[in-house]
């Protein structure tokens, strides 16, 4: 099932200017004197979702992190988050960065040995937005500016007018439709790795099947099994091969988690996520193998905030700001999930690059304080345990999810008094039903598709695509335009997520943390990406 | 005979139709579409994906052109949730994984069970009865979704003897703990049909006159008794092999074989239209086709039925 990891792989960390790319390309950082394991095999588990192994169609996390194994973009993502040189050796920018010039390595080559040219990108990004393509993130192409890319996603120009071309077979220039500064950290993401174009003619949609696959990544796909595995071996053509270690990498399918643990304690895979709940008994057990590090989404509710909106109470700001302070976060994620995940009363993840958090004034109160304002309000707005609120609530069905929503309908029911009926619901009948706006309250998660908090933030814009709460203000979409050429757009945000609390339109439950068991003899992880965007080609395996 | 076969045939080309039409008009009035994730697309991205999947034509029209390709060309078209990849790949590639593991688990099934619930019955009220009840009593209470995360707790992680998942091209020690899962509440409830069918039968007027007759007992019980005693295991034996090849999720789930079950499942919860289409289609025809050599074997069995 798609679940709410559905980030697409994607460069990231502070958003600096491009002078501060490091200018040495990542490997395998094997420290002298280290002994490495006889068997060089990194097998990692995902769930039954590896879908297209195709650059212009993947659109899932997991996935991602297999097509970054055989494709490489002009920039990848570094251990910390920040942009390495990939394909590029480096880039020019112009004053306003709008106009981005890419030098491509001579060393770099497809797997079949041909040389990789900034032709293989024009097409691969034309690619991307064709409409014949039809994938599900063209609209990338146009989010991180490329000129022309939107037009041409809605058929009214055609992909020749991308604002992409080769000056010639080394040398890539990219035309943006607004300044970004941030623009060389989308390169790390999928949808801009290039494409062989030969192949992808010769053989249609079969084109990534292993017998005929050519990639340009550090290792060659051998073997695709949907609900089995997937495998890919050391590229000998890879420009820097001789720094690769892994030799071998395994997508594992299993589903579940618990025998995903069972297996990893087996020694069958290398890494398996932790089983909700586990996570206290199993770092108390294995503090060396147990992480816990943060995740950049946000879980939280939506409220319907359009006039189709059918339970007169919600209308009422003073009542959604009760029900919003009555929420114990802290019982939420110490008591219910307890794996590192931290509570959240504004949208925006406090580890996106350059964002700093504003102070949303719920978030500095004690639970007490807050409880106390939340009988306050409801009683304010007419209502309270002799005149009970009724509120309906969806999610999809999920153990977590019920447990979250069983344990806030009991605190809004003792504290205020609320009679909330849970109702659960198949993923895709959920998102039909917030789509159309046609829910009260609904749970809803989200995580940032890259490092700048417009990732998060932009969601608040009236025309959004993904503002399931139907919210709209116009000054919230003024200062979202402004930021977009603001130098430094930090205030700006501050106000929108202000101006959000205040309305309400969402309730902020918690930061996703990723918990994870790894074995201790595998090295090179990234654990300080927040995007945890790992290659295997910077991993190695030491002798136990 | 043929005359029935052919006539059976006959009624089954109409049957799938119908089961073609209903699948096509569930899926179409079920919420949701294949292309939705928890990040909506915009709109023009989302119109270029239906007309390249001819999903913005009419549905009368998507089910015409649908049902041409599946009787004419044998092409169940793309699968919407794998880009790169064709129903008749999917199929392709689960369906044979599925059925070895499911036929597999169904010989061992029958012919454990058929022997375990014979034995029973003729020892009736024996240790080897109570023996066997119990086994059945217990095999039955605990479901698969039990059983598979016991075998791999004991087989995978303390014994360390076989993979607790993963197919490997079908490798003896990853179909070993997929089978056992799957065959022992099977197994179970054909010993319990078996014992009961086979004591009625051993109980009868023309069993007592066998026996006067002084036939030896093994004669007994194996020309005359068991043969009646096996229709209602049978009748039994049809839907349970559809079942097991077409593969169970639980199964495919636990053991990440990459089998057709978990295929069906996910492409029901993705609206993955043309795979669960597919896979409807190959289920339905198994499962016509099971029912059909049922009632040959009862004929064959029984010569009082007339086809």
């Amino acid at each position: 099932m798609k679940n709410q990891n559905l980030i697409a792989a994607f460069g990231l960390a502070a958003l600096l200017a491009s002078s501060a790319l490091s200018t040495g390309a990542l490997a395998a950082q094997v420290p002298e004197g280290t002994t490495l394991a006889a068997e060089q095999v990194f097998k990692y588990r995902v769930l039954d979702n590896i879908n297209a192994l195709d650059p212009q169609i993947v659109e899932d996390v997991e996935t991602s992190s297999v097509v970054r194994s055989l494709f490489e973009g002009l920039y990848n993502s570094g251990a910390d988050g920040n942009p390495v040189p990939g394909v590029a050796e480096s880039h020019t920018v112009n004053e306003d960065n709008t106009v981005y010039t890419f030098k491509i390595r001579d060393t770099a080559k497809w797997s079949n040995g041909d040389p990789v040219t900034a032709g293989d990108f024009v097409y691969a990004w034309q690619r991307a937005v064709d409409p014949a393509t039809a994938s599900n993130y063209a609209y990338f192409v146009g989010l991180v500016g490329v000129v022309n890319a939107d037009d041409i996603v809605a058929g009214t120009k055609t992909p020749d007018q991308l604002g992409v071309k080769a000056i010639d077979d080394k040398t890539l220039e990219v035309t943006l439709s607004f300044s970004s500064p941030w623009f060389v950290r989308s390169l790390s993401h999928a949808t801009l790795f290039p494409a062989p174009k030969a192949v992808v003619e010769q053989f249609g949609i079969e084109w990534t099947k292993p017998e005929n696959i050519v990639g340009n990544g550090a290792y060659v796909l051998t073997e695709n099994t949907p609900g089995e595995r997937v495998v890919a071996k050391r590229n000998p053509n890879y420009w820097d091969n001789e720094h690769t270690v892994i030799e071998e990498v395994q997508w594992l399918t299993i589903n579940d988690e618990n025998q995903g643990l069972t297996r990893w304690r087996a020694g069958e895979v290398d890494q398996t996520d932790v089983p909700a709940g586990q996570y206290p008994a199993l770092k108390a057990e294995l503090p060396d193998n147990t992480y816990s590090v943060p995740q950049f989404c946000t879980y939280y509710f939506s409220v319907n905030m359009t006039d189709k909106q059918p339970n007169e109470g919600l209308k009422d700001v003073k009542v959604r700001e009760a029900l919003n302070l009555a929420i114990d976060r802290d019982v939420i994620v110490n008591g219910v999930l307890q794996g590192g995940q931290t509570p959240a009363f504004s949208f925006a993840h406090p580890l996106t690059a350059g964002y700093t958090m504003p102070e949303i004034p719920a978030s500095t109160m004690t639970q007490a304080d807050r409880d106390a304002k939340a009988v306050e309000l409801m009683t304010e707005a007419g209502y309270g345990k002799d005149k009970p609120l009724t509120i309906n609530y969806i999610y999809n069905t999920s153990e977590a999810h019920k447990k979250i929503a069983t344990v806030v309908s009991q605190m809004w029911k003792e504290k205020l008094g609320v009679n909330m009926s849970l109702a659960d619901m198949e993923f895709q009948t959920l998102l039909d039903t917030r789509h159309s706006k046609t829910y009260e309250l609904a749970r809803n998660a989200w995580c940032g598709d890259y490092n700048e908090a417009s990732t998060f933030i932009s969601l608040h814009d009236s025309k959004s695509e993904q503002n399931d709460q139907g919210y709209a203000n116009a000054d919230v979409d003024k200062w979202l335009a402004e930021a977009k050429l603001a130098s430094d757009p930090n205030p700006l945000y501050a106000q929108v997520e202000q101006q959000v609390a205040t309305d309400v339109a969402i309730m902020p439950i918690y930061f996703y943390a990723k918990v994870f068991m790894q074995s201790s003899n595998v090295k090179g992880w990234p654990f300080d990406d927040v995007e945890q965007n790992w290659y295997a080609k910077d991993m190695y395996k030491v002798a136990e | 005979m043929i005359a029935f076969i052919l006539r059976r045939l006959a009624v089954a080309i109409p049957t799938l139709l119908v089961l073609i039409v209903i699948s096509f008009i569930l899926m179409k009035v079920a919420p949701g579409n294949p292309f939705a994730g928890e990040k909506s697309v915009p709109q023009a991205v989302l119109d270029n994906i239906f007309a390249r999947y001819g999903l913005d034509k009419p549905a009368w029209q998507q089910l015409v052109e649908y049902v041409y390709n599946v009787v004419f060309r044998f092409d169940f078209g793309p699968s919407f949730q794998y880009r790169d990849r064709t129903v008749n790949d999917i199929i392709a590639q689960g369906f044979p994984v599925t059925f070895t593991y499911g036929a597999w688990a169904f010989l061992a099934a029958s012919l454990i069970g058929i022997a375990l619930g014979v034995v029973a019955a003729v020892k009736q009220n024996s240790w080897l009865d109570y023996l066997a009840v119990g086994f059945t009593i217990g095999a039955q209470v605990v479901p698969n979704f039990v059983m598979a995360p016991i075998l791999v707790l004991v087989f995978t992680l303390w014994l360390g003897w076989l993979p607790g998942g993963g197919w490997n091209g079908g490798h003896w020690s990853n179909v070993v703990l997929p089978v056992i899962a799957l065959a022992t509440s099977y197994l179970a409830n054909i010993a319990r049909i078996t014992r009961s069918s086979m004591l009625e039968v051993l109980n009868s007027n023309y069993i007592r006159t066998a026996r006067a007759k002084g036939l030896p007992s093994h004669q007994v019980i194996i020309k005359h008794a068991l043969r009646p005693a096996l229709l209602p295991v049978i009748s039994y034996l049809g839907p349970v092999f559809v079942g097991m090849v077409t593969g169970s999720v639980v199964i495919d789930l636990y053991f990440s074989t990459g089998g057709i079950g978990q295929a069906f499942v996910n492409s029901a919860l993705n609206r993955d239209y043309s795979t669960i289409l597919g896979i409807t289609i190959l289920l339905g025809a198994l499962t016509i086709t099971a029912n059909l050599v049922v009632d040959i074997l009862y004929a064959w069995i029984d010569p009082k039925i007339k086809l």
